[in-house]
């Protein structure tokens, strides 16, 4: 069984992947997107990494690709008209039965039921909050205080490039 | 990850069961108030005292006609009502309704009901677009923008509480709250993330999605039958949910004030009623609250919805959050 | 474990970060630059003299082996933070003129110098990626800065796309690697290190991210375009700190993660690269007529002349890369740093060589500054340039690499001919039409001329192999 969801989920996170590049219309782009990070977090979920799991989901789900999804109707609002391109219901529902049908198909092909090695079941102690914070701020302390550094300086920066000014002798308005 | 048992699969059922039909409690309730409030009668008609009154808005809803705008995308307009309420329903997964009395107890369930709150924005954002219209997608990049922005001063709120536990697990944070509730330790958080819980659920005074007097019906303008039945229902859903939050992280969950100091060891079974009795007691209370809010405060002015969000709580949040880690670190350590 | 000793070995990073939050918040509440500009210098120095003195410390391994401290890690900071000081002090003046004197531009300088120094240090997978990436995010708004110029949006969007891309590539290289050893530690990779085909595929994608951030051929598309585009003072930064950590970080993997060539050929791979990479980038040099964009194929070729070391694979020609490292920040500032001092006088478009007619008599200590600057670059004896060259050939000749000793020193010939056409255009053409210079401010100047003076000191110093700087480098390698 985990298997076969292993193969369901990296089928539709490749299949999404590919919609979401391919795609011509840029909200049915974004939701692809979306999906695709679903689908990683269901495979976290499979490896016992349940924190990993769902902050995928609310940090990049829920938050990133809303604002995303916000700037790009924010955008387009002059030519909704020719936002909807051919995808309809029935594209869409063919992409999800091609995800089922083509797991299947691998599902049933020998040799790949037991393609996946076991999980080991240290992950299930390793993928909780507390096993992932002991880590973090001790043998991975560098790394995450190095990240901060990064992120504010990635805010600041984006900020400056945002940023309108008018003019700035010496000061900045 | 925690066994599937027999219980959980009980437990699960009876909530779900417990929170459709509180929605539909809900629908009425409201009426009934707002009635009260504006002194009128309210819905009397349909049943003893108008209890039937929702039965019949459904049927009424159910038989009219199903309009979809032909410019729109009709796939996204037909799946976007069932988002919010598929993320409403799948909270109740984590809450427990009295001690031992949860579906399932997983690790960083906190984290969870974040998670699934914010995927909830989708369905009003995907509907405002998909319509083809323009009050729609108004109210759906409202939304999107909205839930964002008190997500944040949310999460803080929440991760304030976490810090006391030192856990992630909805269970651990209501069996702490035995003696002390959270709104006496931490009071400023309970503010804080009651009024950003009225901002994700889109209630008065936050209501900017479906402003009559802007949007005429915000994100649903387009929608009629049953597909805007499901976002009523699921608006009243997460009233629902955000109540049992309220109940959960501030209120002493299943708990009674101070109860670890004054009540007795009881049998599981009386235990187990009285826990149930007093988290539905304080969730209705808190539903109360969202109705009686949305019934005398006007509604706010989308700039100040935003400064209050960016520049007022989360600055707010934070500050709450480091002086209570510093007291924790400090002080009781 | 002691933090206290953790946070201590990372010293001059800490310092400087410390000093970009403080620049950065100088920006927002007192809206000074200049406080934020001497904040910057004051934090870059202390971080300097905290560095310098552990070059002459002991060696090992902090926060559980993510990174390294003294030894190359500390040679490595210093070369990045000498080269951040000497382009935050050319750049106030240069950056007024620009009307992009702000706060923020120094934080970003300073975050990013934070990024370097990790990077320079990291003895971890995790580590080398973050700390890259910290370099690489505040990089690409600092070549972003001219937004309104169709240069600089143009050199900001190439850099952050391709340089996104190569990110990717690292990435998954890293994540490869992973999978094979199960470890990003790069001692402990080495350990497990078997030469599989994941793990081949994993390094070769970790290589082709490295190669990207050090403008290896065929890596390099993004070079001149980028340099050309960024304000040339922020050129100069990326051109020698940016490039140096990137470097110190390659030497750090080779020497660490790869020791042995049991697990892969890589140095077959590295002299290919530095092959390309010479001939590349001096050829397309040759055809340059904008000093900027000469400037930048330049960088390549030196690119390729330290891929030499690297592909010497010994204790020379680590050693030989690393004081080339320091050579050529020291001489490329200066470069970079005359280059930003005419073109403010007169604009971008002032970098074509053309305008630089008759130049050289105009504030003579400029025209000779630039001229032992491209001297040194080129190579040519009593600079420093000179040596740097000639200990990493050397140690090519004694990996018996001579068939690559003899093309760099073929291309390095045919290099002197683009470096002496400025100095052609400086000295021996009529000017078109009058122009006038500022003089130059006092910091500016002086910074200038203590370059071009380090330049003339190094190249004549040591009688060659005993220079003391030498001596010190080798000795990471002989203990």
């Amino acid at each position: 069984m985990d298997t076969f969801i292993f193969i369901f989920l990296a089928v539709l996170t490749i299949g999404s992947g590919l919609g979401m590049v391919l795609n011509r219309n840029t909200v049915n782009s974004a939701l692809f997107l979306v999906l695709n990070m679903v689908s990683i977090a269901g495979i976290y979920l499979l490896l016992q990494a349940q924190f990993l799991a769902l902050i995928q989901i609310l940090v990049y789900a829920g938050a990133i690709m809303v604002l995303f999804l916000f700037v790009i109707m924010l955008l387009n609002l002059d030519d909704e008209r020719s936002l909807f391109s051919k995808v309809r219901a029935k594209y869409i529902s063919a992409f999800f039965l091609g995800v089922v049908t083509l797991s299947l198909i691998l599902y049933s092909l020998e040799g790949v039921a037991d393609l996946l090695p076991e999980i080991s079941p240290e992950m299930e102690t390793a993928g909780t909050v507390e096993a992932l914070g002991d880590v973090l701020y001790t043998d991975y302390l560098f790394a995450f205080e190095m990240t901060a550094i990064l992120l504010t300086a990635a805010v600041v920066g984006a900020l400056m490039i945002a940023q309108y000014k008018k003019s700035n002798n010496g000061a900045s308005e | 990850m925690a066994e599937v048992t027999l219980s959980s699969f009980i437990v699960l059922g009876v909530a779900l069961f417990m929170l459709l039909n509180s929605a539909a409690i809900a629908v009425y309730a409201e009426r009934r108030v707002a009635a009260f409030i504006q002194n009128r009668m309210g819905p009397n008609r349909v049943g003893p005292a108008g209890l039937l009154q929702p039965i019949a808005d459904v049927l009424k809803l159910l038989l009219k006609e199903d309009v979809t705008p032909t410019e729109g995308n009709k796939f996204i307009h037909a799946v976007a009502p069932m988002i919010p309420v598929i993320t409403a329903l799948m909270t109740v997964a984590v809450i427990p309704f009295g001690e031992g009395l949860y579906a399932t107890n997983i690790n960083a369930s906190v984290l969870y009901l974040l998670a699934v709150a914010s995927l909830g924005v989708y369905g009003v954002t995907l509907a405002g677009w998909a319509s083809n219209s323009k009050y729609s997608l108004l109210g759906g990049l409202r939304a999107a923008a909205q839930m964002i922005s008190y997500e944040l001063p949310l999460g803080m709120a929440v991760a304030s509480v976490v810090i006391f536990v030192g856990s992630l697990r909805v269970v651990d944070i209501a069996a702490y709250q035995e003696t002390w509730w959270f709104f006496f330790l931490n009071p400023l958080g309970a503010i804080i993330f009651i009024i950003a819980a009225f901002a994700e659920s889109n209630r008065t005074p936050f209501d900017l999605v479906e402003a009559e007097q802007e949007l005429v019906g915000g994100f649903h303008t387009e929608y009629s039958s049953m597909k805007f039945g499901m976002f009523f229902l699921a608006e009243y859903m997460h009233v629902v949910i955000n109540s049992m939050l309220m109940t959960t992280f501030f209120f002493g969950a299943y708990h009674l004030p101070f109860a670890g100091y004054w009540l007795p060891e009881l049998s599981p079974l009386v235990k187990g009623i009285l826990d149930v009795s007093v988290f539905t007691i304080k969730t209705g209370f808190f539903m109360f609250l969202f109705i009686w809010v949305r019934w005398t405060i006007p509604r706010f002015k989308y700039n100040q919805v935003m400064k209050l969000g960016w520049s007022r709580l989360l600055p707010l949040s934070i500050a709450n959050f480091i002086v209570i880690a510093a007291i924790l670190f400090f002080i009781v350590n | 474990m002691n933090y206290l000793l953790d946070l201590q070995s990372f010293l001059p990073g800490i310092i400087v970060a410390v000093a970009g939050l403080a620049a950065i918040m100088l920006e927002a509440f007192k809206k000074s630059a200049n406080t934020s500009f001497s904040v910057t210098i004051g934090g870059i120095a202390v971080a300097l003299l905290f560095a310098i003195q552990s070059l002459y410390g002991e060696a090992g391994t902090a926060f559980s082996g993510m990174i390294v401290y003294g030894g190359v890690g500390a040679f490595g900071s210093v070369v990045v933070l000498l080269g951040a000081l000497f382009c935050v002090t050319i750049s106030r003046e240069y950056l007024r003129d620009l009307d992009l004197h702000n706060g923020e531009v120094y934080g970003m300088i300073l975050f990013s110098t934070t990024g370097m120094l990790g990077l320079a240090v990291s003895n971890d997978l995790i580590t080398l990626f973050i700390s890259l990436e910290t370099m690489s995010i505040c990089l690409y708004v600092l070549a972003g800065l001219m937004k309104n110029e169709k240069i600089g949006a143009e050199s900001a969007l190439k850099y952050f796309l391709l340089g996104a891309f190569s990110t990717g590539f690292l990435l998954y290289g890293i994540a490869l690697i992973y999978g094979a050893t199960a470890a990003t530690n790069l001692t402990e990779i080495a350990a497990a290190a078997q030469p599989t085909f994941l793990f081949l595929c994993g390094t070769g994608l970790l290589f082709v991210g490295l190669f990207f951030k050090v403008a290896a051929v065929p890596f390099h598309m993004w070079t001149p375009d980028v340099y050309q585009g960024t304000p040339t003072t922020i050129t100069a930064f990326m051109a020698t700190a940016a490039k140096s950590a990137t470097f110190v970080a390659f030497v750090l993997v080779l020497t660490r993660m790869l020791p042995s060539s049991e697990i892969g050929d890589w140095q077959s791979v590295l002299q290919v690269v530095a092959i390309l990479t010479m001939i590349v980038g001096n050829l397309i040099a040759l055809a340059q007529d904008n000093v900027k964009r000469m400037l930048a194929y330049s960088s390549i070729a030196h690119a390729g002349y330290l891929m030499v070391g690297l592909a010497a694979g010994n204790e020379a020609g680590y050693a030989g890369v690393l004081y080339y490292l320091f050579a050529y920040t020291i001489m490329n500032a200066g470069a970079f740093g005359v280059i930003a001092y005419y073109e403010r006088n007169h604009g971008l478009d002032f970098t074509e060589i053309d305008s630089y007619a008759g130049l050289g008599f105009k504030v003579p200590v400029m025209g000779v500054m630039l001229s032992v600057f491209l001297f040194s670059l080129a190579g040519i004896p009593p600079m420093v340039g000179f040596i740097g060259k000639y200990y990493v050939f050397a140690a090519a000749v004694q990996a018996g690499l001579i068939p690559l000793a003899i093309i760099g020193v073929l291309a390095s010939a045919a290099s002197v001919y683009y470096y002496l056409r400025v100095m052609v255009y400086l000295y021996f053409k009529e000017a078109h039409k009058e122009y006038s210079l500022k003089t130059p401010g006092f910091l500016f100047k002086w910074t200038l001329i203590l370059l071009a003076v380090l330049t003339v000191y190094y190249g004549v110093e040591p009688v060659l192999p005993t220079s003391s700087l030498m001596e010190l480098i080798s000795s990471y390698y002989t203990v």
